[in-house]
């Protein structure tokens, strides 16, 4: 399928949702993703973990397993391995796939390439045997591994499902060090109103805290001066909590404060993107139905601001919807008849945002870490090496790349982009909006010229 | 050979080991990583595996020289780069395939360091 009617980037919840969505109503889909299976992260490898981990992962888990295998319906083409490195504002899209390129030209672009983990620079964030919480859960769910000796450290929603996942499968952590202080759950106590619209939410939160305590998990909460220690590899965490110095022996660290949308593509695509306060993260300009300033690309899911999976698959299914409208398979009033409902779901699903943002938020010593802490783990840049040029006048996030190198690594910024732009706007005055975000070109993965060759060839080919 | 890992596999035998499965039932071929052989589950993810193996250090940093291990487990960091075959790779992308011959990519010696100080004349 080289000329889809919609092509979908990302097979997690919401291009699951908007690929089922859009072929019910005719469109031809190809839907590309980088995994080896369908489920993006969240239902990473649902079809074939569900019979064997399910009891362990739990149902939010579990509700990937139905959409995924819609997948197989008529009308939708997989590609696994799939791995997009350039998107052009006219609807071609090149994906790498077994170290060959293709080159596809749709009618219609979802982006819908979900979250990653927002960076926590912390001192000794770079040694072996420290991850992140996501790493822990794609460990748990493809392999069925848990790691030993875990001190689970940060704060968020995510950093007890997967304590809870862990005394589950018998294999609690050590610890839960956690970031979030009594204050900011005070400060969040004015959003409970409107959260409790999003109760299931609330009451699941409350569920996994008591599970936590009757399991004997030990917590640390207002944690502060988190440190990573060791010399080749991590030895022990180190921390304060309630004006006392711990150091606990550990075999792993897994870290976490919050996703942020995964936005390359769509950066790279010149769209206009904003900083969104409530959430800490840029998200790209988009109105209710996913839609960009340019009329055939939309953005769905947690790539388009954090809801998570539910509040994305909801999100997938309108941007379909309003794609088929546009492309003149359902009428202007079919569309608003369908939408209605889904909208006010989607409404409820989010409804528990502001306050679960403002009790667990970004961990300040990640934000803005010591001028000793590494912040770009590519190339090796400090806190104190981007202040300095900051200081020194750089003009913004790409000067400061160029002098620095920070960004220009094999992660093309991924870890380090927000931390340099907030940096920046610490020692600059600047707002986020002011500061903006590395420039963002292709190829967005690094390609060999193997790869960019089997182009040349494939066209070669067609064209003789 | 055994070594002590930092994981406890929870698989409980019925898993098909492809796309990145654990199965202590699968069958297991050899791999060879820096200097060690091992024998991995075939068709696992490769950095799982390794991890499971016991390995925690997966390269050498090119800046530094520092040791580095898999982060993100996404295709994000590229922290769990390794050389396999001759091609540098992400480990958490690949899956385990027999005789594969992985490397720690290093820093390259034969090459000057841009950030050496040149020795004033």
């Amino acid at each position: 399928m080289s000329n889809p009617d919609l092509a979908i980037i990302g097979a997690g919840p919401a291009g699951m949702a908007a690929a089922d969505e859009a072929a019910s109503l005719g469109l031809s889909v190809l839907l590309l993703d980088e995994q080896p299976t369908l489920g993006g992260q969240i239902y990473r490898d649902v079809e074939r973990v569900a019979p064997l981990r399910g009891a362990v992962l739990g149902q939010d888990y579990l509700d990937g397993l139905p959409l995924a295998k819609r997948m197989a319906r008529d009308g939708i083409e997989h590609v696994a391995g799939a791995m997009v490195w350039q998107v052009t504002q006219d609807g071609t899209i090149t994906y790498s796939k077994d170290n060959c390129s293709f080159e596809i030209r749709a009618g219609h672009i979802l982006i819908a390439t979900g979250a990653v983990e927002r960076p926590m620079p912390l001192p000794g964030w770079t040694l072996p045997s420290v991850m992140s919480v996501g790493a822990g859960q794609i460990l748990l769910k493809q392999s069925g591994l848990i790691p030993n000796e875990a001190v689970l450290i940060g704060s968020g929603p995510l950093l007890y499902v997967l304590a809870y996942q862990m005394l589950k499968a018998k294999r609690p952590p050590l610890a839960m060090v956690e970031t979030q202080t009594m204050g900011d759950m005070a400060a969040a106590m004015p959003h409970l109103g409107g959260a409790l619209r999003g109760w299931r939410y609330l009451l699941k939160g409350s569920k996994l805290l008591a599970a936590l305590m009757l399991g004997g998990v030990k917590r640390y909460t207002g944690a502060k001066v988190i440190s990573l220690e060791g010399e080749d590899m991590l030895r022990a965490v180190r921390f304060e909590a309630r004006g006392k110095p711990h150091r606990l022996e550990c075999q792993t660290a897994l870290l976490h404060h919050g996703v942020v949308p995964n936005n390359q593509i769509s950066l790279s695509l010149g769209l206009a993107h904003s900083w969104n306060q409530q959430q800490t993260c840029f998200c790209p300009d988009l109105d209710k139905w996913g839609q960009t300033s340019l009329s055939h690309v939309f953005v769905a899911g947690d790539g388009a601001g954090i809801g998570g999976a539910k509040a994305a698959e909801l999100a997938g299914k309108l941007s379909a919807l309003r794609i088929a409208e546009q492309a003149g398979r359902i009428s202007a009033i079919a569309l608003a008849a369908k939408a209605k409902s889904l909208q006010a779901l989607k409404a409820r699903e989010l409804s528990a945002r502001p306050f679960l943002d403002r009790a667990y938020p970004p961990f300040k010593e990640a934000i803005s870490p010591k001028d000793e802490t590494i912040i770009c783990r590519c190339e090796e840049v400090t806190a104190g090496t981007i202040r300095t040029l900051a200081k020194q006048g750089s003009q913004g996030p790409n000067q400061l790349k160029t002098f620095s190198r920070a960004g220009m690594g094999p992660c093309q910024g991924r870890g380090c982009g927000l931390t340099v732009s907030s940096l920046m706007a610490e020692q600059s005055g600047k707002s986020m909006d002011e500061v903006g975000y590395f420039n963002i070109r292709p190829p967005l993965k690094p390609v060999t010229l193997g790869e960019l060759a089997s182009l040349q060839e494939e066209d070669s080919r067609s064209q003789a | 050979m055994k070594i002590a890992s930092d994981f406890h596999n929870i698989s409980d035998g019925q898993n098909d080991g492809h796309n990145g499965g654990i199965d202590p039932d699968q069958p297991l071929v050899p791999v060879h990583f820096d200097g060690q052989d091992y024998m991995l589950p075939e068709g696992a993810n490769l950095a799982a595996s390794l991890l499971a193996a016991g390995v925690r250090v997966f390269r050498k940093t090119p800046v530094s020289a520092s040791p580095r291990g898999p982060f993100c487990m996404m295709g994000v960091c590229y922290d769990c780069l390794v050389e396999i075959d001759g091609m540098v790779q992400q480990a958490c992308q690949t899956f385990v395939k027999a005789g594969m011959i992985i490397t720690m990519p290093a820093r390259p010696t034969d090459v000057p360091s841009l950030n050496a100080q040149e020795p004033s004349e």
